[in-house]
């Protein structure tokens, strides 16, 4: 049968048909729909993880003791696993182990552009880069098979177009692959110096039979595919980029498309290379296929034709190699740009804005919050990564201890949970006057509500252990936490205020669950009384997206308005009205 | 058949993720390769949201770029001089006449565009203007604005009705089926 699927549900559809048993994730955009989706399948045992490095450390758990296993996570994410992957390589599997990394090339949803195919060259692991959904499920099953093969885990490397584009895929029954039988053997799964060494020699003797493979089997397979058409251009390609060229060359180009992006072959390249007359090699981010064609000594065009930043596209591709372009309409209006926003009723608001009233330097993390950096709150100082604005707060309170006078870090529950734990010991340890507030709105928000440690409930909304934030903080040193509300803006400011002003490292908790929340009841919109207000614009200072200037007076959009109250605590001449 | 393209783009919230998905359903029900780019996370948040359709014999590329859109579904006014340039020069906009204001007019250094509808005709697009909204209202919820302008896109396509009724009913919880059906007829016979 076949069936439109989203890419990320296609490789769950791929994980369940595989018989994969075990999933741990991290959400992260553009990955995270591939364990929501693998979690509707009873067949597959799944979870959130706390982060990256739990899951992909899961995964490992499952895998050596016979399970096929899963792990997902964005690009950034396996920066935070790299631990885990670098000597999962050494160790191999026993049962397949499969991994998920999402790149965001045009960072539609993330704070680099990190490319992660160099990831399984530096692993030693091995990696496949499908390029629609039907190959999002039939690679995460070759994957399988791969892993098993060669004893690694496989990598599957999407990219948002890939991730969040929908095509159609041919489903399957399920195959039980059962469990396979675990046997103690140290000097495969205990690495230190005496065994790894030995396993080092295993892993570059396995990369030379990938190598092997990807030459001649992955041809045989479908994985890696020679299209001869014209052959004045030829294009080496992988994943998204061989549907950009498709479209913007078809037949006026021959193509090596490689689903296999670590290890490369380099004979097939070639003898692929020597029937065209110019080779083109077009990859988004780096020149890592390139890279490998020129050490190689295979002449290819590469990024002196294309950029090393951005998504590339079918008009890019005609413009760079054909010179075409299509002609199009345009209008002579200016048109402003339209950021995303801090949703109307975001209890984030609140916080920030009392933030703004007390002039601090903020240390911000990822997540919705993150919009706060935007006008007219514009309150972030800085956003590195995940966890880095508590540890990144003591780094500056460390660096002059006047700054604990007037600087605070932000950050979410899922966050605070990930990495912000680790930060938060570190200033009760050594000792900094910092403030961390913890924005506790009851879910992982910016990946589109996914569950977490502190929320109670299971991927699948089975009730479970919460952490309490107020106890771990207590737990690691902290002796003065407190819990506000952000909607009460006096109070929210207030304490703040106390805590910047005492000596002593202390945790906030910012707390209200997020507004949009199914099981969150909002209040009937808010109304301005257009004779009372006296257009002082005080309540736009809040950045709310329902609240305009229409003919000089406020006025409040009742489709967006989820009576919070925040801006009625702003306006000094009691317009706002329920 | 060669591939024709529609793009959806409105407002993150407006519910353009679900009137792409009744699009895209429809479009295999009869049989056509499909391709339906989406972008989730950070700009879903009130940002200004595409989403890209491709139909035909065989679809490579999943996205559309400037001068290749058959027909352009806005759901909000700005955003439809936004994407404009991506109309092909004789392709069809569909828009909702309903207006809102992006963050820098909110905070003034920006302001909204005057007379967006006279200039998407004036540039030469052919150009269906109607205030989606109000007949969301008069369906019975706001919110069914997307499937209003489903209805009148699904007019202006060779796919029969029956088969977007179904795709529909596929598509939407059934509490809100009734609404939705509602929806989809108002906005089929603007």
């Amino acid at each position: 049968m076949k069936k439109i699927l989203l890419g990320n549900e296609a490789v769950a559809r791929g994980l369940y048909e595989a018989g994969c048993r075990v999933a741990s994730s991290y959400p992260g955009t553009p990955s995270t729909e591939v364990t929501e989706f693998a979690a509707t399948y009873d067949d597959i045992y799944c979870e959130w993880a706390p982060n990256e490095k739990v899951a992909m450390e899961t995964a490992c758990g499952a895998a050596i003791a016979g399970a096929r296993s899963f792990c997902g996570m964005k690009h950034v994410g396996l920066n935070v696993a790299a631990d885990p992957l670098f000597t999962a390589s050494y160790t191999g599997v026993n049962a397949g182990m499969v991994i998920v990394t999402a790149d965001d090339p045009g960072m539609h949803s993330s704070q680099n552009e990190q490319d992660s195919r160099h990831y399984a060259k530096a692993s030693k692991t091995m990696m496949l880069e499908p390029a629609d959904s039907a190959e999002c499920l039939a690679f995460t099953k070759k994957a399988y098979e791969l892993s098993e093969k060669f004893d690694t885990p496989v990598i599957i490397r999407l990219t948002t177009r890939i991730a969040h584009s929908r095509s159609l895929a041919e489903l399957s029954d399920r195959v039980d692959a059962g469990l396979r039988p675990y046997e103690k053997n140290p000097g495969k799964y205990v690495m230190m110096p005496a065994m790894a060494k030995k396993r080092h020699i295993v892993v570059e003797e396995r990369i030379e039979n990938q190598i092997a493979w990807a030459e001649t089997q992955a041809v045989d397979e479908g994985i890696n595919t020679v299209e001869y058409n014209d052959k004045k251009i030829g294009v080496i390609t992988a994943g998204i980029c061989y549907q950009y060229a498709k479209e913007a060359l078809g037949d006026k180009a021959s193509y090596l498309k490689l689903g296999c992006v670590y290890p490369l072959p380099v004979e097939l390249i070639r003898s692929f290379a020597a029937e065209c007359e110019t080779v083109y090699v077009i990859e988004e981010l780096d020149d890592y296929i390139e890279t490998h064609c020129l050490k190689n000594g295979i002449k290819v065009i590469g990024k002196e034709a294309f950029t090393l930043q951005g998504e590339y596209s079918q008009s890019m591709i005609a413009k760079a190699v054909l010179s075409e372009e299509k002609p199009c309409l345009s209008t002579d209006l200016p048109i402003p740009g339209r950021p995303p926003v801090l949703c109307a009723g975001c209890p984030h608001r609140g916080l920030f804005y009392a933030l703004k009233k007390l002039n601090v330097t903020v240390s911000g993390d990822i997540g919705c919050y993150t919009l706060g950096a935007l006008a007219p709150l514009g309150m972030l100082d800085t956003c590195i990564c995940m966890g880095a604005s508590v540890s990144a707060l003591h780094g500056r309170n460390k660096a002059d201890e006047n700054n604990s006078k007037k600087s605070v870090a932000v950050i979410g529950d899922s966050t605070f949970i990930h990495s912000g734990v680790t930060g938060l010991i570190n200033i009760a340890y050594n000792k900094s006057n910092s403030v961390v507030i913890i924005l506790d709105n009851s879910i992982t928000g910016m990946t589109g509500h996914q569950q977490n440690p502190t929320t109670g409930l299971t991927i699948k909304g089975d009730p479970t252990a919460a952490v309490s934030l107020e106890k771990l903080a207590e737990a690691v040193g902290i002796e003065r936490v407190r819990v506000v509300d952000p909607y009460n803006l006096a109070e929210t400011e207030n304490a703040i205020r106390e805590e910047l002003s005492t000596d002593a490292p202390s945790v906030i908790i910012s707390r209200r669950p997020c507004a949009l929340l199914k099981k969150v009841k909002h209040n009937p919109p808010l109304k301005v009384d257009a004779d009372k207000c006296r257009s002082c614009k005080m309540c736009m200072k809040i950045g709310c997206p329902a609240i305009s200037m229409k003919d000089g007076k406020a006025v409040i959009d009742f489709t967006q308005c989820v009576g919070c109250n925040v801006c009625k605590q702003l306006c000094k001449f009691d317009a706002i009205t329920d | 058949m060669s591939v024709k393209s529609i793009m959806i783009v409105g407002v993150g919230g407006q519910g353009t993720l679900l009137a792409s998905r009744i699009l895209g359903e429809a479009l295999v029900c009869e049989g056509f390769d499909v391709k339906v780019s989406e972008v989730h996370g950070m700009s879903q948040r009130g940002g200004s949201v595409v989403t890209y359709v491709k139909y035909g014999d065989k679809v490579a590329s999943p996205i559309i770029e400037k001068g290749e859109a058959d027909l352009l579904l806005s759901f909000e006014q700005l955003e439809a001089a936004r994407w404009l340039p991506f109309l092909k020069t004789d392709g069809k906009v569909i828009v909702n006449t309903q207006t809102i204001d992006p963050m820098p007019v909110i905070t003034g250094v920006a302001s909204y565009p005057e007379e967006i509808i006279e200039n998407l005709c004036s540039a030469g697009a052919d150009v269906t203007a109607f205030d989606a909204l109000s007949v969301a209202v008069e369906a019975g919820s706001p919110k069914a604005v997307n499937v209003v302008l489903i209805g009148t896109l699904a007019k202006r396509t060779d796919i029969p009705k029956e088969t977007w009724i179904e795709a529909i009913k596929n598509t939407v919880p059934a509490k809100f089926l009734e609404l939705n059906l509602k929806a989809f007829e108002l906005g089929y016979n603007k």
